[in-house]
């Protein structure tokens, strides 16, 4: 009984997909895998679909192309595009990274802000690039997120963000780690304001961005899937030195211990957004 | 059974405290290493700076150093413990409570190691688990309340990970003192004494004023962690270590950490008056300031602006 048990689904995911509709594809078209259903999808079609398979799996998406699925059409306006950072420790071989990493996912830095329209309602936003050293978080990240959250308070505005991150920054050291605790005290400023702020944690949202600001928003939302934890599972598991069990540290994981609000899919998501930011625009009964 | 270890480990505190710090403090002192630390710390220009910066690394998690708790009992007076997050557990590895600073009474809480294998493995090695940080930061809400200066003591490896830490949010309780501890309407003073351990050593130390030991070390992370990431090779710490840029002087002229305590004469009264005497008159001018809160945040706020370029 026990050898069948690789057949079963491994994850909720799974337990749709294998069922679902085959795909219909051209000949010739460029195709990605999936990891989780392990067929092969043609691009146009996952394009179409926001990156997300058939079987439910959410792919990892550019914040630009982020943006483009939240925000109403050319609503979007770019704040702090000019902040790129230095090598302020001056790293071994973190200039040449970083200017690899900056050609190859054409952004200055792993996080972009600004402001926008969610369904009509104006809000700030930031959204983490996951193909910018995983979103890892350094200066210029946590200055950007930071200023963002005062832009807000002086303008009144709600902040929606989109946490995509490997942790800290360990090219810009002890700066890196000082990030956490500055955001942490604009978040806080920002709610202390009485002002809305909705984080959605994407695949994967770790180390010191789960431990700043990505689990201090009024309402925390995950992305089916996601990885969502603090230490890397790797680490525990060699600290430990136990299995880990199936499932941990996924958003269903965190929901289920009572740390995230909701797990709402990609689809979903700007709709669901956009009447959150509904029901905190007006004024409270008096 | 954790009970009884527990007692024995405060009963042993307490000796500690009372007994005069003599021959207990000699033995803290570092006989040879602390000249031999200070060696290093001179020649840190020197073209073999990489051995000697990870030299440092292995002082400052010398299970020979004084602990938290050493320093809560030497400096202090009449340190009273509490216990409990309130919500989950209490975590031997935080230790806090209310002590007299001269004849102030002030909140105190340290990360505490401990020192034989035995108090060590109860105190999980100074890595504490979310209800660690939760049990923190009642304490400083409880400290607000009643409006007592808070003074922590720092040294950790880093957070806990392990499966019930993350199960209990051990993100969400470090993420929840950050934010907390930013607008706490007391005074906040951070010693980070030996290994400052990135999120987990930070979680107690966003804070008015943070001082380092002359060997303490404050690090995003663990050169060895550092090493196996960037060049999949643990044994390469010794140079993630000098790149890190973790030492004391480092966190200084990074503006990360105001003062650096010397260590040339740790473990005996002499340092624990010291550094009793610096904390009285920081407070004193600490509880002077009305704009306590902003200049708190200013402080974090600038950290790290200065490495970013604006086109």
């Amino acid at each position: 009984m026990a050898l069948l048990n690789f057949l079963k689904p491994k994850n909720k995911l799974e337990e749709g997909g294998r069922t679902s509709a085959p795909v219909q594809r051209d000949s010739g078209e460029p195709e990605k895998k999936c990891p989780n259903c392990h067929r092969e999808i043609p691009l146009s079609r996952l394009w179409a679909n926001d990156l997300v398979c058939p079987c439910g799996y959410h792919f990892r998406m550019k914040a630009r192309q982020r943006i483009q699925m939240i925000t109403d059409r050319g609503s979007f306006r770019e704040l702090y595009s000019n902040m790129k950072a230095e090598n302020p420790l001056n790293f071994p071989g973190y200039d040449r990274k970083i200017e690899t990493v900056r050609a190859a996912s054409s952004e200055k830095e792993a996080v972009v802000c600004g402001t926008g329209m969610v369904g009509g309602q104006k809000c700030c936003l930031f959204v983490m690039e996951p193909y910018f050293m995983m979103g890892s978080m350094g200066s210029v990240v946590g200055e950007k997120i930071t200023a963002l959250f005062e832009y807000a308070v002086q303008y009144r505005l709600p902040v929606i963000g989109f946490t995509v991150s490997g942790g800290a920054r360990m090219q810009e050291g002890l700066l890196s780690l000082m990030q956490m605790a500055k955001t942490s005290a604009a978040v806080k400023r920002h709610s202390d304001a009485g002002l809305l702020y909705i984080a959605v944690l994407t695949d994967p949202t770790t180390g010191g961005v789960t431990a700043s600001f990505a689990m201090e928003a009024d309402i925390i939302l995950a992305e089916p899937g996601a990885t969502v934890g603090f230490a890397g599972a790797r680490v525990i598991e060699q600290t430990t030195k136990k299995v880990l069990p199936k499932g941990f540290q996924t958003a269903e994981f965190v929901l289920e211990h009572g740390f995230i609000d909701s797990i709402i899919p990609r689809l979903n998501q700007k709709k669901y957004l956009a009447e959150l930011l509904k029901m905190h625009s007006g004024r409270a009964m008096v | 059974m954790s009970q009884a270890v527990y007692k024995r480990t405060d009963k042993r505190a307490d000796e500690h405290a009372y007994k005069r710090t003599g021959e207990r403090a000699d033995e803290h002192a570092y006989k040879r290493t602390d000249e031999r630390a200070y060696e290093h710390a001179n020649k840190r220009t020197d073209a073999r700076a990489y051995k000697h910066v990870y030299e440092r690394v292995k002082l400052a998690r010398d299970s020979k150093r004084p602990t938290g708790l050493d320093y809560i009992k030497n400096i202090f007076n009449g340190f009273i413990e509490f216990h409990g997050d309130r919500r989950y557990a209490d975590d031997p590895a935080v230790a806090g409570g209310i002590a007299k600073l001269g004849n102030v009474p002030v909140t105190v809480i340290a990360i505490e190691k401990g020192h034989t294998a035995k108090e060590r493995t109860y105190r999980n090695f100074g890595m504490p688990k979310p209800e660690g940080y939760r049990k923190a930061l009642r304490l400083m809400k409880q400290a607000e309340k009643f409006g007592r200066p808070v003074i922590c003591f720092v040294d950790t490896s880093g957070a806990y990970c392990g499966i019930g830490a993350e199960e209990r949010g051990q993100g969400q309780a470090i993420a929840e003192n950050l934010s907390e501890m930013s607008t706490l309407c007391v005074p906040i003073i951070s010693i980070l004494i030996g290994e400052g351990g990135s999120g987990g050593a930070l979680a107690l130390a966003a804070a008015d004023r943070v001082w380092m030991l002359q060997n303490a070390v404050y690090s995003v992370i663990s050169p060895e962690g550092c090493a196996s990431i960037l060049w999949k090779d643990s044994s390469k710490a010794d140079a993630a270590a000098a790149s890190l840029k973790l030492t004391a002087e480092d966190g200084k002229s990074l503006g990360v950490i105001e003062r650096i305590l010397s260590e040339d004469d740790i473990g005996t009264k002499e340092f624990y008056d010291r550094i009793r005497t610096l904390l009285t008159e920081e407070l004193k001018e600490l509880s002077r300031d009305v704009e306590l809160t902003q200049n708190r945040y200013d402080r974090f706020r600038k950290l790290g602006a200065a490495a970013v370029i604006k086109e």
